[in-house]
């Protein structure tokens, strides 16, 4: 295990100074087609990405990412709970019934009159229809379940409802995301906005999109979370980060899914 | 116990250099005592002790001091990776005072509100969820500052082409 680990953030060292290297042709050059993952001045975070990351993450064998879809597509089968059904008895194929699912969410829920993540409607089903104890939200199952769902809308254009009920939340997203935090005291909109494209130290800013989430990280090894990724930029600069699946996370969840509006789900994408 | 005890054995001894420690450290200037001038410049230094430039220089890279490299370019050629967040401090030295350079550090807010730029001599009590372990302190200590702007006023070279 340390040995692999060990060549893999060897091979992840590698990545980021190849694409440092390469920051002046590959990464400045404006007139670059990016295709489906640039909507007007939105980017996904894999236009910032080494061409060697953007392979990995396009090749559906290679992708290791894939690991995790392929056991939610194995856990979404498996009946659990005092009911005992499985996803698939309500939802058949989630080739269908899911199809725009990941690109829709967070969406409103009117029992707890607010908006929902992926996770949450997925411990919903659980507990609700299933009678089955939730998922611990950073766990295995939950990622993998969520990037199966997530992955069933793979390229199909985020786009998601701020308006009527949910714009209270929705601005509450956006006043987290410019709101200075930390002993960095810094906001998400110093680092992903007014920086965005530029290199801090070795690492290359980018518009900080969520649309490939659950997503694997050669940092983490593994796939994880937005609200994880959220957690470790509040880290970063010494601030005290939220739990898991708070509102607070999943306000600023909704206000990014908005601020990505177009680009395609990318779930699992691959990132350093 | 045994601490205590030796401790106030070598106490009749020690007044006198506890004396000046005490008094040392009342000089440096506290974060709220900081006086800035004009809005640019903070003329006083915040310690008795001169700033030591190559102290300075390790500060500036040191990615849990100053981490000035993460945003700047800088005259540092055996580390790679500086950043373009800020503008190069080639010739900073030249371009201001040792009192604007201070102020620069302490506390880069007083020119620009919006600025990323982290005010290194001010106490996070005043900022929003600090992490507890970095409660109620400043990013550099008083006489870090005062190394690191001994070191930029080093950076008189303008960046070669
Ligand atoms: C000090 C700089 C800094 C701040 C402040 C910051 N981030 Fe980041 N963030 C980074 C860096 C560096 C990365 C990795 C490179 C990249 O994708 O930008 C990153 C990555 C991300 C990603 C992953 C993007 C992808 O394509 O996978 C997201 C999402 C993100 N940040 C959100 C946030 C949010 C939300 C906040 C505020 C709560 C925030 N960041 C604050 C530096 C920062
Ligand atoms: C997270 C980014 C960041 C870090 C870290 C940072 N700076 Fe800056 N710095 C900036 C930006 C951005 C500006 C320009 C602000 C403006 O133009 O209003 C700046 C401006 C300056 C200036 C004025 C330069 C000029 O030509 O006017 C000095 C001097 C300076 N920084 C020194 C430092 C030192 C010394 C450190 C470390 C102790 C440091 N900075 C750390 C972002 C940063």
């Amino acid at each position: 295990m340390k040995i692999k680990s060990l060549v893999i953030s060897a091979a992840t060292v590698a990545l980021a100074s190849t694409a440092y290297i390469g920051l002046s042709v590959a990464f400045d050059d404006d007139s670059h087609d990016w295709g489906d993952y640039q909507v007007e001045d939105r980017r996904s975070g894999y236009t910032y990405r080494s061409a060697e990351t953007r392979a990995l993450q396009d090749d559906e064998f290679e992708n290791p990412g894939m690991v995790g879809v392929d056991h939610g597509a194995e856990l979404w089968n498996i009946a659990e709970g005092s009911e005992g059904k499985a996803c698939a008895d309500c939802h058949g194929d989630a080739s269908e019934s899911m199809a725009k699912v990941g690109a829709t969410y967070p969406k409103f829920n009117a029992a707890s009159s607010k908006p929902i993540n992926v996770e949450q409607r997925i411990n919903l089903c659980r507990v609700e229809n299933m009678g089955a104890e939730p998922f611990k939200y950073e766990s295995g199952e939950m990622l993998n379940m969520t990037a199966f769902v997530k992955n069933q809308s793979l390229g199909e254009p985020v786009n998601v409802v701020i308006d009527g009920e949910m714009a209270p939340f929705f601005e509450k997203g956006k006043e987290f995301y410019y709101e200075r935090r930390g002993q960095l005291d810094m906001a998400c909109s110093h680092c992903h906005e007014d920086n965005e494209g530029n290199m801090i130290r070795a690492d290359h800013l980018s518009q900080g999109q969520i649309n490939g989430f659950p997503t694997y990280r050669f940092k983490w090894q593994k796939l994880g979370s937005v609200h994880r990724r959220f957690r470790g930029c509040n880290k970063n600069i010494r601030a005290t980060p939220y739990k898991y699946g708070s509102d607070e996370y999943v306000n600023l969840e909704l206000y990014l899914t908005w601020r990505g509006r177009g680009l395609p789900i990318e779930t699992p994408a691959v990132r350093n | 116990m045994l601490k205590q005890k030796s401790l106030a054995k070598l106490l009749p001894l020690t007044v006198a250099a506890a004396g000046f420690f005490a008094t040392a450290a009342v000089a440096d200037v506290a974060p709220s005592d900081v006086v800035i001038v004009d809005d640019n410049e903070i003329p006083q230094a915040l310690t008795d002790t001169a700033g030591d430039a190559a102290k300075g220089r390790e500060l500036a890279v040191n990615r849990k001091k100053g981490n000035c490299l993460a945003c700047h370019v800088m005259p540092i050629d055996e580390h790679g990776f500086h950043g373009e967040v800020g503008p190069s401090l080639w010739g900073v030295g030249g371009n201001y005072s040792a009192a604007e350079l201070r102020l620069r550090v302490v506390n880069y807010k007083v020119l620009n509100e919006d600025v990323i730029m982290p005010a290194f001599y001010v106490n996070s009590n005043k900022m929003h969820r600090v992490l507890k372990k970095f409660e109620d302190k400043t990013l550099l200590s008083a006489q870090e500052v005062e190394d690191i702007v001994a070191y930029l006023q080093t950076l008189t070279e303008e960046q070669p082409d």
